[in-house]
């Protein structure tokens, strides 16, 4: 598939953010990427027709009952059948902050056995309690299954920043050690907080913006082509958003975010069409 | 026949609560013998239903559906006809 011929959705409701920005993002990679209302798409029913699909940030329907609760399951109940096809047909899907707790709400991540009916994890109220919006590191941890983290090299420590109150990664407490085991066996974790050296955050603020259980920024499906993530990419896409570019001087065009959406291009670019 | 139900939504016991524990805190320090607080969440649904047992079913629904987690809320609830 040439670049010119993907084309990429970006869903937005209310409350959405960073929508023109993931836009911008896929669209400086030479693809084609728009922004598309959920009651369009509702309407209009053409979901199959896109390469691929980003829930993004934000704080849809004002973060009610739990932060991207909402949104999810107006999801399930009016693009049920269509996403799921979508999902299970292998097409990339990434859910960024809002987008993440999105996917989360609506049985998309973790996925260990397909779409569930009910959340199999939560993100939570983050610890220390309250907004946090500051720049992060993260571990990519995933041994190659991902197709967002395709051209992130192994244990790579990327920067970026996360804005979100609810973003401590849950799971039942009874279960955190055989679901911490099914996310390796199937090389789910793909993004972990972590500090400037690449040394696990282990819980510790701020390098931990939110208390996640075992530092998990980032999951992704057992087939590796859902993704979601705390961290934003999309605001750490050029060099001239990140908070030191002015020292950087001309030493980087790029920041790190943009290796995520490098990998689904390429990815795309290398199905050939056959999605 | 109406019912209105009065659902509380609560964290799990085992997962931190942030902003019980802050609340605890401050009680604490205006001298309040608190021992510890809890945070839920509390919403009141008017619905109708042909009978309690029909009420009872659809609200347990709801709650799995949309209000409470599984990972990491309980929820508990009271209806009345009204």
């Amino acid at each position: 598939m040439k670049r010119s011929e993907i084309r990429v959705c970006v869903l937005r409701v209310g409350g959405t953010n960073c929508d023109a920005e993931t836009c911008r993002a896929f669209t400086d990679l030479g693809v084609k990427a728009e922004t598309v209302h959920m009651n369009d798409m509702v309407e209009s029913r053409n979901l199959p027709s896109y390469s691929a699909l980003v829930v993004p940030g934000g704080f849809s329907y004002g973060d009610y009952v739990r932060a991207g609760a909402i949104w999810a399951k107006e999801i399930s109940a009016k693009l049920g059948p269509e996403l799921k096809e979508y999902a299970e047909g292998g097409k990339p899907i990434l859910g960024i902050c809002n987008g993440f707790q999105v996917l989360v709400e609506a049985g998309l991540l973790p996925g260990f056995t397909g779409i569930s009916e009910q959340p199999e994890s939560a993100l939570g109220t983050n610890v220390p309690i309250g907004y946090y919006c500051g720049w992060v590191y993260v571990r990519h941890t995933s041994q190659g299954n991902c197709i967002f983290a395709k051209s992130i090299p192994m244990q790579k420590v990327l920067r970026m920043p996360v804005a979100h109150a609810e973003g401590r990664f849950m799971v039942t407490k009874e279960n955190e050690s055989s679901f911490l085991q099914v996310l390796h066996d199937n090389d789910q974790l793909v993004f972990r907080y972590c500090n400037e050296d690449g040394n696990p955050a282990n819980g510790r603020h701020p390098a931990s913006p939110n208390g996640a259980f075992h530092d998990i920024a980032g999951i992704c499906n057992p087939a590796g082509n859902v993704l979601g993530l705390m961290p934003h990419p999309e605001r750490a896409y050029y060099s001239w958003q990140l908070p030191d570019w002015t020292r950087l001087g001309n030493a980087m065009d790029y920041g790190d975010g943009r290796l995520l959406f490098e990998s689904v291009v390429r990815h795309l670019k290398e199905k050939n069409g056959r999605l | 026949m109406m019912y209105r139900v009065r659902i509380e939504v609560s964290l799990k016991q085992g997962h931190s609560d942030p902003e019980g524990e802050t609340a605890a805190k401050s009680l604490q320090e205006l001298g309040y013998p608190v021992k510890a607080t809890h945070v839920g969440k509390v919403y009141t649904v008017y619905l109708s239903a042909d009978s309690g047992s029909e009420a009872r079913r659809i609200t347990d629904e709801m709650c799995r559906k949309l209000l409470a987690n599984p990972t990491k809320d309980d929820y508990s609830y009271a209806l009345e006809e009204v």
